[in-house]
Formats: C-alpha cells, structure tokens, sequence
C-alpha cells in the first residue's frame, strides 16, 4: 500500500462518515459541515489518486480541486444563507421529522 | 531509509486518522460552536495533507478557504441563528428528551450506517484494485506547458486548457452571490465597534494582505498561486474589513461593486467570443501572447472572486438602502 491508496481510502472514510452524519442529523448546520466534509473526501480521493506515480503529480486533478474549492464555499455560502432565511421564518434550523412532515 | 520511511508512514497514518477523528467529532458533538471549531481544525490539517501529497497549490486554496473563509462564514451564521432563534424549545420537544441521552448502539440508525459500510466496501475495493503507478495527464501537460504561456502546469490547467472551467465557475461563484441576495438574508448584524487592537491591526493587515494576494497573482505563472488564491487572500481581507466594523456601503458605490463582481465572468465571456473568432476555438490563446492574456485575465478574476467571496460573507442583507437610492 502506497501513500496514494493510504489517503484515498482516508477519504471514502471521510465521504462515508459525512454522508451518514448528513442522513442522520437533523440541524441544517450539521448537515452543511457534513457536505463539506464530503467534499473533502471527494477531493482527498482524487489528490491522492495524482499522485501514484513518483514524478510531479498530474495537475488535471490539482486544478479541479482548485475550482471544486472555490464552488463549494459559495455553495456554502448560499446553503447558510437558505438556513438563516428558514430560521427568521420559522424560528427553527432543524428539518421536521418524518412523522410531523 | 529505513526510518525515514517509518517516519512518513506513520506520519501519514496520524494525519489519515486525526482526519477522521476530528471529522467525526465535528459531525456528532452536541455543541454546534466546538462543531464548526473542529471543522475548522479539520481544514487546517488537511492542508496538511495537501502538502503531504505535493498539491502546494490546493493547499493554498485551501488555507484561505477551506479553513479560512469557510469557517468565519460557518461562525457568523451560528451567531445570527443564536440570536434569532432566542427560544430553544423546540416544536417536537415531546420527542426531544428521548433522544437526548441514547445508548451508544440504540442511537445508530441500522439502515443507512450497513448500507454505507458496503459503499465504501465497495469504493475501497475500486481504489485497491486501481493501477498503482499511473500518470494521468501529467505527460500531455509537460508536453504542452510551453504553449501554455505560463510555468506552473497547475495554472496551465486552469487558464489555458481547461478554461472554460474557470469561466464556468465564475459564473457559479455570481450566481451563489445572487441567490443570497435574493434570499435578502436574516438579521441585520451589526459588529460593534472592534476595540483598538483589533481595529490598529485590521489596519496594517490590510494592505498586506492586498500585497500577498498581488504576490500570488504573479507567482502562479512559475510557482504555486494563482487567481483563486489571489481571489480569497482579498475576499479575507474584505471579511476582516468588516468584520472590523468597515461600513461598505457609506464608501464605495454601488456600481462600482457590481462592475468588479462582473468583471470576472465578462472578461473571461469576451475572451471566449474573441478568440473563438480569431482561433476559431473556445478560449484557444495565441500562443506568441499567452501568457499576456492569462495574466490580464487573472488579475480580472482575482478581484472578482475576492469582491464575491467578501459579499458573500456580508450575506443577503446589503445594499438594500443604495438599491432605494439608484
């Protein structure tokens, strides 16, 4: 096992822990930190995988996480500000359960 | 050699598992602040990380956003949503005592937790069962960076020959910026005046900050930077700006601020239509002035990343007196 596969495992880890949290938890603000959880083990996945040979690293992947770091604070943004507008409204940040829905 | 490797690999081991420890402890600990806390702290380590894996230039992004930029966006949420969401009894809270201490078993949910154990079963065992030596594009790329215009393959990518994914995300980053403004965002919130150190120190930061990003602008053609990095270095200083009790609206027009939000995405649209006429193909340079063009548009992109990423953090509730006005 190389140090490629021992980080691009460590993301599938990180992807599957945070899509679990983002499943299970019912605060909106968790569910934002879970998808930016998961996509840091997106990105983990495809840096680690760059780098499996023992020259420089392919730049192709390095650029993608680049931009993928730059939508994913904007979606962010967009995805607290949709909470705060739900929270002035209904004075809650948690989605309703199944049974109340 | 023997143990330097065992340094590296346990190196890496404590790196992977701290990951996923803080990760977990960010997405399960009952108090949302040490939740966003550790997010933070998760940033900053898996930059970490993209040092480790030679991705100087995505641990820059990074740095700036992931930990930076993100983190203070997560903490001005969590403190609007305090002080409207003043009344913590919550509508179900019949069901809430309940939940509030489960065992440590009971409070898995069986069906999602097995079903993602064999996803990532079965992602793992993709990863494993990929070549272990394996290039990637990297050839194409060193073979072309000549063309490119610039010395930093990374850059290469993102300017030249794919960059049309730049002109894309430029436009993702306007429309994030419009769907918060049109959202109108919650509470005002006012920072109260910051306190003298932090105000003298906002005040020296400042043009340093404006130095560092111009900096990494001109670094990215040769070394790792470039216009995202260059963009968040400015879009913090704006943050600490504001943070720091700045009052936007009193200083700059408005217009102003819509031309440099705009001109990213429009530089780039223009670039794409011109050179589709004179190449005859989307965003293909001239070669002989290549490098010319990125930087011109880069320098343009720059200031509309950091001016977007800075109204993000303002958040819906701007301009709203000067939109009266116009």
């Amino acid at each position: 096992m190389t140090t490629a596969i021992l980080y691009a495992l460590t993301g599938i880890g990180l992807f599957s822990l945070a899509l679990y949290s983002l499943i299970v938890q019912a605060h909106l603000l968790r569910k934002i930190l879970a998808i930016n959880i998961m996509g840091s083990g997106v990105f983990l996945v495809l840096i680690a995988l760059a780098k499996r040979s023992d020259e420089i690293p392919d730049p192709v992947p390095h650029a993608m996480v680049i931009t993928g770091i730059v939508v994913a604070v904007s979606a962010t943004a967009l995805a607290l500000s949709m909470m705060l507008k739900l929270n002035t409204e209904t004075h809650h940040a948690e989605l309703p359960d199944d049974q109340q829905g | 050699m023997e143990t330097i490797s065992l340094l590296t690999w346990s190196l890496d081991g404590l790196l992977g598992l701290s990951l996923l420890w803080l990760a977990w402890r960010a997405l399960t600990t009952p108090d949302l602040f040490k939740a966003v806390v550790l997010f933070i702290a998760f940033g900053l380590l898996i930059t970490l990380v993209w040092v480790r894996l030679d991705a100087p230039d995505v641990a820059l992004a990074e740095a700036a956003i992931g930990a930076g930029l993100t983190g203070a966006l997560l903490l001005s949420a969590l403190s609007r949503l305090d002080s409207t969401n003043s009344d913590p009894a919550p509508v179900n809270s019949g069901e809430a005592p309940v939940n509030q201490k489960p065992g440590r078993f009971e409070s898995i949910h069986w069906w999602p937790f097995l079903s993602l154990v064999l996803v990532s079963a079965g992602l793992g065992s993709v990863i494993l069962s990929m070549p272990a030596a394996f290039s990637g594009l990297s050839p194409e790329v060193n073979a072309q960076l000549t063309n490119s215009g610039v010395e930093n393959p990374v850059t290469a990518v993102l300017l030249n020959f794919r960059a049309y994914d730049t002109l894309l995300e430029m436009v993702v980053l306007l429309i994030a910026l419009l769907g918060v403004w049109s959202l109108g965002g919650g509470v005002k919130h006012k920072e109260p005046f910051p306190g003298t150190v932090l105000d003298i120190l906002t005040r020296l930061l400042t043009p340093v900050l404006i130095l560092v990003s111009a900096y990494l602008l001109w670094v990215g053609a040769h070394a790792p930077g470039g216009a995202f990095q260059a963009g968040s270095v400015l879009g913090a200083a704006g943050v600490l700006l504001m943070l720091s009790g700045w009052q936007l609206q009193m200083n700059i027009p408005v217009l102003l601020i819509r031309l440099i939000l705009l001109a990213g995405p429009f530089a780039f649209i223009a670039m794409a239509a011109i050179t589709m006429m004179i190449e005859g193909q989307l965003l293909q340079y001239p070669t002989a002035h290549a490098g010319l063009l990125i930087l011109l548009l880069e320098t343009l992109a720059t200031l509309s990343i950091g001016a977007t990423l800075a109204a993000l953090f303002l958040g819906g509730q701007t301009w709203k007196n000067d939109e009266e006005s116009l």
